[in-house]
């Protein structure tokens, strides 16, 4: 999906995945759009973020997604990834319609993963009808039967506790997600850079999730537990023209450090890096694209394309120097828009687990 | 390469010598080509308007919900199924007026339309968000667009309504359907969070039961359950294919006799080249290529003629097919490019089938003349025997059809094998005739008369064969279409009962029109009419209101009734179902059903059974009174009037000038049968085409047979001739027995195509439509036929006939001189 | 006894039998024969010695019992039945009593037709044959349209047009009176000397057989 693909980070594979859902004549639609953020909202920094309100939509931007990547263990140790993804896009800004004529077309994303297999789900649905939207409080996103919703007394400063659940036609999952500390902002207080012009979007997660839940594949049930890590991201901005799609991972340490990574890939090869690491005590720290080296180093052939499923990551300003390892390399989502998204093991400097992305091979 | 070229060359000669024998290969196989290949054409023109209807309504082949009791029901339903996890998507369907005329309007919802719904999810998709934002888009047929003579973009306006969306050519759909997005639907047919049913798509994980959900206001419809236009119409184009088989086969009788008959000429050729060092392989293969050579060009010219059969035959197909089924197929023939493969495949295996067995004797010949005397009586009654064998068995396979078969495709099967059997079995009987004459006759010349009769039989078999299939089918469907046409114009007399027929604009109107009907002395009763339409084991069907009158009681046909049948439908509890319901349901007199109604089910016993041809849905007729309690909420808009004739013109003048009303809503009973039996001759037009061309095939093929017969019966009449018999005599003698056997195989195929008639009246017909018509014979039609067939044999036979006749005597004296 | 150039066809110890009406008929009970370059032999007997029945197997056309039938080099017992058509199309010339002649092709075209399929079509050498045969105002005609001995003419002309190691006629004069048989045969002795081809031809006239370089009779199955 390079070229007319070319939104930012994973939402943009928000963007992108509609566009696959519409094929060309859709795509070319949107290429007007593309280039300027064309009557929806523009992200500037110092915005303050507001919760629970920011937990909810914000349909003046274009895009916007609510992003669940869960890392677990079953009692016999195996290990499980899990993804739960809305997406939300506006096919044409201005105030919000009612009903039918609401301009919001939701898409939900659902997997499991593990050592042998991969599976995901896919479904779509028109907003201003009841069939998919979040609401910020009391805290509910939806698509058809997905959900991700707030238990009673959910903190609304760590967005917890959560019940989270989907179902493809050959799994399911209803998982708990648990957080004793506050939500973390992303780049800027909350303002993510895509590349050094304007491309940016508005970035906080919640990385400290602990998971408890049961997980079905086949009609064999699981119990598992393990660690979750919400993002939430909003942007009206594409990327760039000259990128084609990115790396991103979310890193778990097992010393309980938390670390955001991406890099946006260029057609000149000029790839814009950027990563925020979150320490024990709870302070932060940017990355830039020069403190960040991530190369590939094996490669896995799916539906023909090669795709980079094991990395070395050195950020020499942390001392750190990592070797990452899919749990199971071919965790490609056969999507309308095709990506690879997957649980990752680390070792090297600093071990641990976490969720990696790629778009645009 | 050369050498396959020269031997190619050789063998091409012959023709050119023999230009007819060519001729009559090649019109044998343009002929099994084009019929063939013009029903293939209909019948896929037919398939992919089936397709683009099914695209259109998203329905036929997917499973379904729908409102238990009403046409719509709140979208509200379509969100808590879709949150309790079913793959559902909305569909809500009405009707608009365009310039006066009504269109079909369907609404879907792009974003959530099954993937496996045809090829409808193509639909809309390509431009989502023109499609879905307000203006939106309508999508309509190329057919569609022209009809209402505007352009891609233009916004007409519904009769006193809003402007529609945009118009968008989306050449797909099915004609007379306007597609627009959900949302645009229900506030142009001001049905704000109103569904008319759901798809339901492939399951996605675990759905909740659709009880616990919605309660019992949905249903859901299996796919299949609903009437699928392409199983309605399935026994129309199973018709078709018969008739294009049944070419095809008489084609092939003659491209084997054509073959048959080169080869036998060619042989000294053959073994000339075997002798001057043809290897046989190369022979065989040279023979090959040289018959798919011909085949291909044959094949060409057919696929052409097939067309052109087609483009002459569609307008009455479409027009059957939408009498019938209401299936709409455009008026324009398109062809994919697998048709022309196909037809040219169809060619040359069709020849080579038909030259297999002469391929097979070549690549088995010696080279030398094996000296032995042909002995050609012994061979013959092998053969005969072989035959009569194969045909009764397969006159048993017919019997079990017969017995076990309860298919349509089993009634087929019961006229094939019944039609391959008496073909089969038809030179045995030939010959028991034959030899009974040869017995009895005196004179010597008679005696030689039955017996060379005989020795014809083998080469002119095949085309009495075909001769026989031809007009067996014939006899057989034209007295289907004689028994249909008798007894439907019977029939409508009975069901147009009343002399004029009214279908007012609205109940006012209809109060208003009662209410001056009065005030008209002439008019002897008012009978109001009603319809609803319900569902009944699954399939949709018809409920009829009749008046208690008089009227029908004297007239309405019953094929089958209880004791005072019109009495017993008075208290609104009895009804008469139509016949077809009744078979398809099993229903009999006596039996109780339950029709759901807007307020509930209603019991009903059956006390009669009537005709109801040409109605694809069923039906069943209750008193007017209690359809009226039942469905209050139809429109009573159609009045009956029993009218003096000679005042009928007067009254119906009046009626349209005093309430605005035209043609097609005030009609007097002579126009309504015209119309009707307009719509069924079309309906059997077809039929009868396709009937006259397979007995031209026939025809043709009897002709071939005879010409290369003529040549090879020179040695057999030239002593005759030596012996003192005048060339005119003996073209006379030969005219006689060539009369005699067509004669005797065309009194054979009467009783075959009674039988034949019988099978279509009693099986074909009942499983196809699910009537049954009483089976009447009409002689003067047989004799007309008997007639038909003697010409086309005198036709075939006088051209030999007459060139012997003119034979110069020389070549007569060379038999002797240049024997082989 | 031949002429003392080399031996082009060479039968040894040849036997054949036909099953006929359940018995074994044996027509040939160990043939010898030998003919050179350049020779012509008659060979003659009464009807049912197997005169046709050995030039069959010389050409190919049936395959012997026992024996062995050797064409210059090869040897034809050991052929199949492409083998057999090769031989026959490069290095044979038949001739036989029904001219065998193709009716829906030209005489010209029946002349050059083996040796176009054989692919060693002579202009030069056909030609000459046309000339020597006298067919030069009848090409464009219809064999049906000559007579007998015009036909035959136009049989021994296609036979030797491929220049064949040995001409083999079975009763080539069978059909035509004395005085075009021996015009015709005169003809097919002036064809055998110009291309140096052995000539073996059967015949039941001692007359026609006396005007040959040489004569052997079959007999019973056995050459006496």
């Amino acid at each position: 999906m390079s070229g007319s693909g070319t939104i930012s980070r994973r939402c943009f594979a928000g963007g992108a995945l509609l566009l696959g859902l519409g094929g060309k004549t859709f795509a070319q639609g949107f290429a007007g759009l593309g280039e300027t953020a064309g009557g929806f909202a523009p992200v500037v920094p110092g915005k303050a973020f507001v919760f629970p309100a920011d937990h909810g939509p914000h349909p003046g931007f274009r895009v916007e997604w609510w992003y669940v990547t869960a890392n677990l263990v079953d009692s016999k140790g195996a290990a499980y990834g899990v993804q739960w993804t809305l997406f939300r896009q506006a096919i044409a800004a201005g105030a919000a319609l009612e009903g039918w004529a609401n301009q919001q077309i939701w898409m939900g994303h659902a997997a499991v993963t593990s050592a042998q297999l991969h599976r995901t789900s896919e479904t779509f649905a028109r907003g201003g009808i009841g069939q998919a939207g979040v609401e910020a409080s009391p805290y509910r996103a939806w698509i058809d039967s997905w959900e991700m919703r707030g238990l009673p007394a959910m903190n609304a400063a760590n967005i917890a506790p959560l019940a989270l659940n989907a179902s493809g036609a050959d799994f399911s999952y209803a998982l708990r997600l648990d957080a004793d500390r506050p939500l973390v902002l992303q780049g800027d207080g909350g303002y993510s850079r895509k590349s050094e012009r304007e491309q940016a979007s508005y970035y906080y997660s919640q990385p400290y999730f602990t998971v408890t839940g049961s997980l079905t594949i086949d009609d064999r049930q699981a119990e598992v537990t393990g660690r979750a890590w919400l993002d939430r991201e909003w942007s009206s901005q594409p990327l760039a023209p000259d990128q084609s799609g990115w790396d991103w991972l979310s890193l778990h340490l097992n010393s309980g450090e938390k670390l955001m990574l991406y890099r946006m890939r260029q057609t000149d090869g000029n790839h814009y890096g950027s990563g925020k690491w979150f320490a024990r005590d709870g302070t932060a720290l940017q990355i830039a694209s020069a403190d960040l080296t991530m190369t590939p180093q094996a490669f896995t052939e799916i539906e023909g394309r090669k795709i980079p499923t094991t990395w070395r990551i050195a950020i020499p300003k942390l001392a750190l120097t990592i070797e990452c390892a899919p749990l199971n390399a071919r965790s490609w989502m056969g999507t309308s828009f095709p990506y690879w998204e997957g649980p990752i093991f680390f070792s090297g400097s600093h071990a641990g687990l976490g969720y990696l992305e790629m778009t645009g091979y | 390469m050369t050498r396959a070229l020269w031997i190619l060359a050789v063998l091409l000669s012959h023709w050119r010598r023999h230009p007819m024998q060519l001729a009559t290969l090649v019109i044998g196989l343009i002929s099994a080509t084009a019929l063939w290949s013009g029903v293939q054409a209909l019948n896929q023109q037919a398939r992919n308007s089936y397709d683009r209807a099914a695209a259109t309504f998203g329905g036929a082949r997917t499973a379904m919900l729908v409102g238990r009791d009403s046409a719509t029901f709140p979208q509200q339903l379509f969100i808590e199924l879709r949150r309790a996890g079913w793959p559902v998507s909305p569909v809500l369907e009405g009707r608009i007026q365009i310039g006066g005329r009504s269109f079909r309007l369907l609404a879907i919802e792009p974003v959530t339309l099954p993937a496996e719904v045809g090829n409808a999810p193509r639909i809309g998709k390509a431009n989502l968000q023109s499609f879905m934002t307000p203006p939106g888009e309508m999508l309509v047929a190329p057919e569609t667009l022209s009809d209402l003579g505007l352009s891609e973009g233009a916004t007409p306006s519904t009769n006193g309504g809003p402007p529609l969306p945009p118009l968008r050519v989306q050449p797909q759909l099915v004609p007379g359907v306007l597609v627009v997005d959900i949302g645009i639907a229900q506030k142009l047919l001001k049905m704000p969070d109103q569904l008319s049913r759901l798809l339901v798509g492939k399951a996605k994980g675990k759905r909740a039961a659709l009880e616990t959900i919605t309660g019992d206001k949905l249903r859901l419809i299996e796919p299949g359950a609903e009437s699928d236009l392409e199983r309605l119409t399935d026994s129309f184009h199973l018709n078709l294919t018969a008739f294009g088989l049944l070419s095809f086969f008489v084609g092939l009788f003659i491209v084997n006799s054509a073959i048959g008959l080169a080869f036998e000429q060619r042989l000294p050729m053959l073994r000339t080249l075997r002798a001057c060092g043809v290897s046989a392989r190369l022979l065989n293969t040279v023979l090959v290529i040289e018959l798919v050579s011909l085949a291909l060009v044959a094949g060409l010219i057919g696929l052409v003629c097939g067309y052109l059969i087609a483009a002459a035959l569609l307008p009455d197909v479409a027009a059957s097919l939408r009498g019938l089924y209401g299936a709409q197929i455009p008026g324009q023939l398109t062809l994919k490019p697998e048709w022309w493969f196909a037809g040219v495949a169809i060619s040359v295996l069709g020849a080579l089938a038909a030259a297999a067995a002469s391929l097979t004797k070549a690549v088995r010949m010696p080279v030398l003349a094996t000296a032995q005397p042909y002995a050609w009586q012994q061979a013959q009654h092998r053969w005969l025997m072989f035959q009569s064998a194969l045909a009764l068995i397969v006159f048993a396979v017919a019997g079990c059809f017969l017995w076990f078969g309860d298919s349509l495709i089993a009634g087929f099967a019961v006229l094939a094998a019944m039609l391959l059997g008496a073909a089969l079995i038809l030179p045995a009987l030939l010959e028991i005739v034959l030899s009974l004459g040869q017995r009895h006759a005196r004179r010597p010349l008679g005696v030689w008369f039955w017996a060379d009769s005989r020795q014809q039989l083998s080469g002119l078999s095949l085309a009495l064969m075909a001769l026989l299939l031809a007009l067996a089918v014939n006899v057989g469907v034209g007295t289907m279409v004689e028994s249909f046409s008798r007894t439907f114009l019977v029939w409508l007399d009975g069901r147009l009962a009343a002399d004029v027929y009214v279908n007012a604009a609205n109940e006012a109107q209809t109060a208003e029109i009662r209410a001056w009907l009065r005030g008209r002395p002439e008019v002897d009763a008012v009978l109001p009419g009603g319809r609803a339409d319900t569902q009944f084991g699954g399939a949709p069907i018809e409920v009829l209101g009749l008046a208690d009158h008089a009227t029908y009681r004297e007239n309405w046909p019953l094929l089958q009734s209880a004791d005072n049948a019109w009495i017993k439908l008075r208290p609104g509890d009895a009804c008469l179902v139509s016949e077809q319901l009744a078979r398809r349901s099993k229903l009999a007199i006596g039996d109780r059903i339950e029709v759901p109604t807007s307020g509930g089910n209603w019991p009903l016993q059956i006390v009669g059974i009537y005709a109801d041809y040409g109605n694809p849905k069923g039906q069943i007729a209750v008193n007017f009174a209690a359809l009226t309690r039942y469905f209050p909420e139809i429109p009573l808009t159609r009045l009956g009037l029993r009218v003096a004739s000679p005042k009928i013109p007067a009254l119906i003048a009046a009626l349209q000038e005093k309430f605005a009303l035209d043609d097609r809503n005030v009609a007097d009973q002579a126009t309504m049968k015209a119309d009707s039996t307009r719509i069924f001759n079309r309906t059997f037009s077809v039929t009868a085409a396709l009937n006259a061309f397979t007995l031209g095939v026939a025809g043709i093929a009897l002709l071939t047979s005879l010409l290369t017969l003529g040549n090879s019966r020179l040695p057999q009449l030239a002593p005759l001739w030596a012996i003192g018999i005048t060339r005119q005599r003996l073209a006379a003698i030969e005219l006689l027995k060539t009369m005699s056997v067509a004669l005797i195989t065309a009194l054979l195929a009467l009783p075959l195509g009674l039988l034949v008639a019988w099978c279509l009246l009693a099986v074909v017909n009942v499983k196809a439509f699910g009537w049954r018509l009483p089976f009447q014979i009409f002689p003067l039609q047989l004799l007309a036929l008997l007639g038909v067939a003697m010409a086309a044999a005198l036709c075939a036979a006088l051209l030999p006939v007459v060139r012997l006749a003119r034979m110069q005597p020389a070549s007569l004296i060379r038999i002797f001189a240049n024997e082989r | 006894m031949t002429n003392g150039n080399p031996i082009v066809l060479d039968v040894t110890g040849l036997t054949k039998s036909y099953r006929a009406a359940g018995e074994e008929i044996a027509v040939l009970r160990g043939v010898n024969l030998a003919v050179a370059a350049g020779e012509s032999v008659a060979l003659t007997g009464e009807s049912g010695s197997g005169k046709s029945t050995l030039l069959h197997l010389v050409a190919g056309l049936d395959a012997a019992d026992g024996g062995e039938i050797r064409l210059a080099d090869v040897v034809v017992s050991g052929l199949g039945d492409a083998g057999r058509a090769e031989l026959r199309r490069d290095r044979l010339g038949l001739v036989f009593q029904q001219f065998n002649l193709i009716p829906s092709l030209t005489v010209e075209d029946n002349l050059v037709f083996q040796s176009r399929i054989a692919g060693r079509h002579d202009p030069a050498w056909h030609a000459e044959l046309v000339e020597r045969l006298g067919l030069g105002n009848f090409l464009k005609r219809y064999p049906e349209q000559l007579s007998g001995g015009q036909q035959q003419r136009v049989a021994i002309g296609r036979a030797v047009a491929i220049k064949p190691l040995l001409l083999l006629a079975d009763e080539p004069t069978g059909n035509l009176d004395e005085a075009t048989a021996d015009e015709v045969l005169a003809l097919a002795r002036d064809l055998v000397a110009r291309t140096g081809c052995g000539f073996l031809m059967v015949t039941h006239s001692t007359r026609l057989a006396a005007t040959l370089d040489r004569q052997v009779n079959l007999h019973a199955g056995i050459i006496t």
